[in-house]
């Protein structure tokens, strides 16, 4: 295997391994750390190689075991993965240093350490395979990965509402898991391939109806991972009950992973031509109805879970305009949301320290008492918001700038609509953001609330605040707003990125680009039945063609 | 589901012509009794997962686990056929690729059917109860409509007299002191998330601690 291979199979293999080593470092805490953190920054490295390697041109590819990309497992690191792969990265590496920092989460009374390093390690895999797989069944797996690994952190040391949450949670997402698996055999069905690469040339002979039907399971599958209004309503209940590392990074890459899954076969399998309606409704209803939602809110935690909710609107909305300024935008909001999201959660988690509750009316002053937090929540909230100069406003200028564009053709009442949807769900953040900032951190100071719930030790104390904890939050906040420092290069990048998206053909370029000169032949030489294994079974003109339904028995072409 | 009936529609239809037909090429005819078959368990599976017991949602959860694997071995061509490579033609050997999809999937339903169950016997010994809770959002909009409801009533059994303004406490959820959602009770919402004031999470919390 190629340099560019190892590489891009180690944000997914290094973590997944480093969670076993964990388990069997269990007595042995700060192993377990260093090798955590360790692996997590190996990880930003493969990400950063791999973004510099993809945008020269060069996308990195592995085909895992020698297996051709049609039936093998193939890894790419295409400008969008390996962009967003390494933002997540970043995050986790953030959201880590921050867990530790708190270290109630991983000590347990008996000196044994919790399954928090191993699931918080598989979740990384999990989303580091999401983004870089080319194929819809290794996207299902990964999705499986990282949800397995979500539904331990969401209910580790099981209080009762804490249980009450992951229950919702865990079905609403094994639900939407089972319809995925749906999908996936009715497309394996219809076109024999379950490799992206192929379904882009395959899924625009079928016929519109079956096309439009998969097309539309795709959006109720992928639209529940993203919390897509309606199918949003597990996401407020659950992820404010977990502590506030383990939320952010929920908050943080779930969803967004969901966005990437929803761009990734809309783009590249069901690609429209010019608007979609159905999702330009439904980011104005996620826009306005999640903004709507966080201003009933009482507890800072909820609120910004339905701000989360609003602000998947502004990714739908680019999506939905399938023209290429509108994909940028997405995937400038993405690199935003993503830090800015987990930032914020991980202020609500210092709030929570130092006041003794994360309802903003019931404490005060803090703005007095710890000025480092206010600094630490105003810069996120503002960002947030999208006010000048910080990085919301730079991804919301494209967006805008991608609506402006599109008010010319058809469906423009909706786009108008769209684009003031957006503007008052900036505004609502605003106000939502500035009210939480005049409870919190204005008015006179109170005393802080004693810890209420002592035998709870995930998010215990008071005024118990680690460095380690405000380092990683400065950290995030830090990149937040290096994001508009960079704006330029940045949104270049996406632009660029925006641009593959849109012809499929740099894409299934890409998964070709590094077949190694044999790769038309099997491990051992076996004969694969259906004609994989024989020369020219994949990549062969006449591969491309529509399969019958049921069986790759016709892959093969020529046999 | 219309998208899944469309798809399975256009599926009996058979795909249209790819061209040039590859020899040894057989339209797939799909089996009627699978067919039905998965039919069933989807609409068994759907219909559970929509009620209130968390053991029915979970049948309901294993039943559309057995439907999708089911579905995923249909499309995988006429069955039958020999699975081994190697004394057969590969024309006529089964389609590998969904059954490898369908193993896999098995394995992971599986696995989170146990965890549920372990979720669900949780829920048990600390809540008391094996059931889905009410939505915290929704208790507490029920809540506010009782109390808006109460004064309400109040006001019209009144309605004749100007009443003291004391008697009408105000509504909103935010009132500090008021009688069921003392401030150390709201304490323990707020740091088990939502649960909100006097939600049913934190309530229950409380109960099921002692």
């Amino acid at each position: 295997m190629t340099a560019p291979g190892v590489l891009v199979v180690l944000p997914v293999a290094g973590p997944l391994l480093a969670a076993g080593l964990t388990l069997l470092l269990r007595r042995h805490q700060l192993a377990q750390r260093v090798l955590a953190l360790g692996v997590v920054g190996a990880v930003v490295v493969a990400a950063a190689l791999l973004l510099a390697a993809a945008d020269a041109g060069n996308p990195a590819v592995a085909h895992l075991g020698g297996w051709p990309e049609p039936i093998g497992i193939t890894l790419v690191a295409d400008r969008l993965s390996a962009l967003l792969l390494l933002t997540s990265a970043t995050v986790t590496l953030a959201v880590l240093g921050y867990a530790v920092g708190q270290g109630a989460v991983d000590e347990r009374p008996d000196g044994n350490s919790t399954v928090f390093h191993a699931c918080y390690l598989t979740l990384v895999a999990g989303v580091a395979l999401a983004y870089l797989t080319a194929d819809l069944f290794d996207l299902f797996v990964a999705f499986e990965v990282m949800l397995v690994s979500s539904y331990v952190l969401i209910t580790i040391d099981t209080t009762a509402s804490r249980i009450r949450a992951g229950m919702t949670y865990v079905i609403v997402s094994l639900t939407s898991s089972l319809l995925f698996l749906t999908m996936l055999a009715l497309v394996y069905a219809s076109t024999g391939t379950v490799s992206l690469a192929e379904l882009a040339t395959d899924v625009p002979h079928l016929p519109p109806g079956l096309r439009d039907g998969l097309s539309l399971l795709a959006l109720v599958v992928f639209g529940i991972k993203a919390a897509v209004v309606p199918l949003h309503f597990w996401l407020p209940d659950s992820y404010p009950t977990a502590p506030a590392p383990i939320t952010a990074v929920l908050a943080a890459l779930l969803t967004k992973v969901g966005i990437y899954a929803l761009v990734r076969t809309h783009t590249l399998v069901f690609p429209h031509d010019g608007i979609w309606p159905l999702l330009l409704v439904a980011a104005v209803v996620t826009l306005l109805l999640g903004a709507l939602g966080a201003l009933g809110q009482e507890n800072l935690n909820r609120m910004l879970s339905f701000l989360l909710v609003s602000h998947i609107g502004f990714m739908l909305f680019g999506l939905s305009l399938f023209t290429a300024i509108g994909l940028a935008g997405v995937i400038l909001y993405m690199v935003h949301h993503i830090v800015v999201q987990a930032t914020l959660f991980l202020t609500s988690g210092l709030i929570t320290r130092y006041s003794g509750t994360s309802v903003p009316r019931r404490t005060g002053g803090l703005a007095t008492a710890v000025p480092l937090v206010a600094a630490l929540f105003a810069l996120p909230a503002l960002g947030l918001a999208g006010v000048p100069p910080l990085s919301g406003f730079v991804a919301k200028v494209a967006l805008l700038q991608a609506g402006a564009g599109a008010v010319e053709g058809a469906h423009h009442a909706g786009v108008y609509a769209a684009v003031a949807a957006m503007l008052v769900a900036s505004l609502l953040t605003l106000y939502v953001m500035a009210r939480v900032w005049v409870a919190a951190f204005w008015r006179r100071p109170r005393p802080a609330h004693p810890d209420p719930d002592p035998g709870d030790r995930l998010t215990v104390g008071t005024e118990a605040v680690s460095r380690a904890m405000i380092a990683a939050t400065a950290g995030l906040v830090a990149v937040g707003l290096a994001i508009p420092l960079f704006a330029g290069p940045l949104a270049a990048l996406a632009a660029r990125a925006a641009d593959d998206l849109l012809s499929p053909a740099a894409y299934e370029r890409a998964v070709h680009s590094h077949d190694p000169p044999d790769s038309h032949e099997l491990p051992g030489g076996h004969d694969l039945p259906g004609g994989h294994g024989l020369p020219g079974g994949h990549g062969l003109p006449g591969g491309g063609g529509p399969p019958a339904a049921g069986g790759p028995s016709v892959r093969g072409g020529g046999r | 589901m219309t998208a899944t009936a469309q798809a399975l529609a256009a599926l009996v239809a058979g795909p249209p012509a790819p061209g040039p037909a590859a020899p040894g090429r057989v339209n797939t005819v799909l089996n009627l009794t699978s067919t039905v078959t998965v039919a069933g368990l989807y609409t068994a599976g759907t219909y559970l997962l929509l009620q209130r017991a968390l053991m029915r949602v979970l049948i309901g959860i294993v039943l559309l686990g057995h439907a999708t694997n089911l579905l995923l071995l249909l499309v995988g061509g006429k069955s039958g056929r020999p699975a081994m490579s190697g004394n057969y033609p590969a024309e006529q050997t089964s389609d590998p690729l969904p059954q490898a999809m369908a193993l896999t999937s098995i394995v992971i339903t599986f696995a989170l059917t146990t965890f549920l169950l372990a979720l669900a016997y949780r829920s048990w010994t600390l809540l008391g109860s094996a059931e889905v809770r009410d939505d915290v959002e929704d208790h507490r909009i029920q809540q506010l409509e009782e109390r808006l409801e109460a004064q309400y009533a109040h006001h019209l059994t009144r309605l004749p007299h100007l009443s003291h303004p004391r008697d009408h406490p105000r509504a909103a959820p935010d009132q500090p002191g008021r009688p069921d959602g003392p401030d150390d009770h709201d304490g323990a919402d707020d740091h088990d998330g939502p649960g909100g004031p006097g939600g049913p999470g934190g309530g229950r919390t409380v109960g099921g601690r002692e």
